[in-house]
């Protein structure tokens, strides 16, 4: 029901594009300038937020890496001509299937093991929430945009159920969440800060098999034609079915894995909030990426140095919430996105 | 529950259905003349921010709600200029917005956090609220919920029994054939959806100035997203829309009663059963496993059924309108 493809341009950016992002700069620092602090200062405070210490390192570091799982994910549904909105359910399905996971197996396995394993729930949470929105839209015809938004409604309740009801902390049930795991569920960290190897190492093996499976194989290319249009590819005998339904269980897979790395590396229990809207943030890196698997790793470290840095705005700068890293992201996408329309439509009329 | 109980429990089911009633009538409206504006989420809560602050500072409701109508037609303007003269994805545009425009009234509704404010006044009708439970059902609120009520049979009597209405509905529909017919497509879009926004910007206002009083963080979370989904289940109509927001309301509002007895289950657990119902009407209505099943039934009973349900979303939804 709504635009079936998503355009996926190769273009060279061009003079639009740079205006549109100049536009962009100036608005934001229009922006902080209207509540009355200088633009320099701001930027000053969120780099020292996201850089100025280990900890906040480590910190950059742990979203960046849920953050790559996410936005690989989407590459793969984007290029098939998707709007994964689900992403929010599928990262919260497999925080949640983590938990179950752990609860199962935490006390009676080794720790390690039982890390493993919750990992390995994560990902099939993910997928089922991936295939089931693929399934609403392959067999049901229902737009993955609202099936999508729907389901991540249908997650977020289920989490706040859990959360409030069966998986309560004993005493009074809270928003903080479930109650702590035991030390021994927890990631290993680099030094003293919460960063963790083993999720930078899950998340640099998605970008390399994301930009190789796109880029290097017969499958990418199958997907990509699909995206482009589906029908045509039906015809020419590239089942569009099966590539759809591959590309959300693909995408669900790395999310879910996301999810199980909120749990396990980040949070250490289930919240209400456990996705932290980062999958919502990775549809917004692999816009601006344009869609490419090699971009979204620097636009990604960006928006997650933003979003960390911007948490202690408020408390260095009286007059700066710490919003402004969703405001800065977002006006950066749609400047993009009108940057890269205007290029088009300049292009289309010939001149 | 006694007669009594079940008036308050309605009563207040109408009342903070409102807002959603001026938000899904936004967005049909749109979303019929072809463009799908999926700022909501981001246009509602932006909008009950700068509606407070204007509202506020004016010390004017009526300016407050001015303020918020031009707001939201201001946001809807980007998506109507992305989608209808750059034929960019309304979704990629829609999504970022709502994004967008919801941090943005974190980011410049901080100051207002929890400061009180202008709000509208009650005001019962004469006469018609001394009507027994349908008066106080209906007409012993104020004048914002009166005119939600005006609204609703406005645009169904603009949609069904109007020229421009049907005009609305073609360039929805078939575009082509409209602009064949001496439709001005680009322009009525434009109009169409710089209207709908509006009634969304009220929406947000009616939040910010009557049904949820003030403005906190993230004050009106959820709603645009819930307003989507109202749309959707509501076939595209705007009075099954509009009854769609009010089940809603009766929903929360048994909620709350539920809650306490029912303890533990928070009420955000109920807000998933909009999504369910779109979801699960969407699958029975698009897929044609409903007239599958129907094949049986006598031929007047299936025509009734399919009517009753039926929400195909217009044809031209979504697609950039060119011109040949």
């Amino acid at each position: 029901m709504a635009a079936r493809t998503v355009r996926v341009p190769i273009s060279q950016p061009g003079v639009y594009q740079v205006g549109a992002l100049v536009a962009a700069v100036v608005f934001l620092a229009g922006l902080v300038l209207a509540v009355g602090e200088s633009p320099l200062q701001v930027f000053a405070a969120l780099l020292r937020g996201a850089f100025g210490t280990a900890d906040q390192i480590g910190r950059v570091v742990n979203t960046l890496t849920v953050l790559l799982l996410c936005a690989c994910g989407l590459v793969f549904t984007f290029n098939a001509g998707l709007y994964n909105l689900g992403i929010e359910g599928q990262l919260t399905l497999g925080a949640i299937a983590t938990t179950l996971a752990l609860r199962l197996f935490g006390e009676v396995l080794p720790g390690p093991v039982a890390i493993a394993l919750g990992l390995v729930f994560g990902i099939i949470g993910g997928v089922l929430w991936g295939v089931l929105a693929g399934a609403l839209k392959v067999y049901g015809r229902v737009s993955e945009i609202f099936a999508g938004l729907g389901l991540n409604f249908v997650a977020q309740g289920l989490a706040i159920y859990l959360v409030f009801g069966p998986w309560k902390r004993p005493g009074v049930a809270s928003t903080s969440g479930t109650e702590p795991f035991g030390e021994h569920l927890w990631l290993g960290t680099f030094g003293r800060t919460e960063a963790t190897p083993v999720s930078v190492l899950l998340a640099l093996a998605a970008v390399a098999m994301t930009i190789v499976l796109m880029s290097r194989t017969y499958f990418g290319l199958r997907l990509r034609a699909v995206g482009q249009n589906p029908r045509a590819a039906d015809i020419l005998g590239v089942p569009a079915t099966r590539q759809l339904l591959l590309a959300f269980a693909l995408c669900g897979a790395l999310a879910g894995l996301g999810g199980a790395l909120q749990v396990v590396g980040n949070f250490h229990r289930l919240t209400p909030t456990i996705s932290g809207g980062l999958g919502f943030l990775g549809l917004l890196v692999v816009m601006l990426a344009n869609f490419n698997a090699a971009w979204v790793v620097p636009v990604a470290v960006f928006f997650s140095a933003l979003s960390v840095g911007s948490l202690q705005l408020p408390l260095v700068l009286r007059q700066v919430d710490s919003s402004l890293a969703g405001v800065i992201q977002g006006v950066l996408v749609l400047a993009a996105l009108i940057g890269r329309g205007l290029r088009q439509e300049r292009a289309a009329h010939g001149d | 529950m006694a007669t009594e109980q079940w008036v308050i429990v309605l009563a207040t089911a109408v009342a903070s259905a409102t807002p959603l009633v001026f938000a899904v009538l936004g967005e049909t409206l749109s979303e019929r003349a072809g463009v799908i504006n999926l700022s909501a989420e981001g246009t509602i809560m932006f909008c009950a921010m700068a509606g407070f602050a204007a509202a506020l500072a004016t010390n004017s409701v009526l300016v407050g709600f001015g303020a918020a109508a031009v707001i939201g037609a201001l946001i809807a303007l980007i998506v109507a200029f992305s989608a209808i003269t750059l034929k960019q994805s309304q979704t990629a545009v829609g999504f970022v917005l709502a994004l967008l425009f919801s941090d943005l009234s974190s980011f410049l509704g901080a100051p207002l956090v929890r400061i009180p404010g202008p709000t509208v006044p009650a005001f019962a009708i004469p006469v018609l609220s001394e009507i027994p439970i349908l008066g106080r059902l209906f007409f012993s609120s104020d004048p914002l919920v009166y005119l939600s009520y005006v609204a609703i049979a406005v645009t169904w009597v603009f949609f069904y029994r109007t020229r421009a209405g049907l005009m609305l509905r073609a360039i929805g529909e078939q575009p082509n054939a409209a602009f064949v017919r001496g439709a001005d497509v680009v322009r009525l879009r434009y109009l169409y959806t710089l209207l709908g926004g509006a009634l969304m910007g009220i929406a947000g206002a009616a939040f910010s100035l009557n049904f949820k009083a003030g403005w906190t963080f993230r004050h009106t979370g959820g709603y645009g997203w819930i307003a989507l989904a109202i749309v959707i289940f509501g076939g595209w109509n705007p009075l099954r829309a509009a009854l769609g927001a009010y089940l809603f309301g009766i929903l929360q509002s048994l909620a709350s009663v539920a809650q306490d007895q029912f303890q533990g289950v928070p009420t955000q657990v109920l807000n998933v059963a909009p999504f369910v119902l779109m979801i699960v009407l969407l699958v029975v209505t698009s897929s044609g496993w409903l007239e599958r099943l129907l094949a049986g039934a006598p031929a007047p009973v299936r025509r009734r059924v399919l009517q009753a349900l039926h929400a195909a979303p217009p044809a031209a939804l979504g697609k950039p309108f060119r011109q040949d």
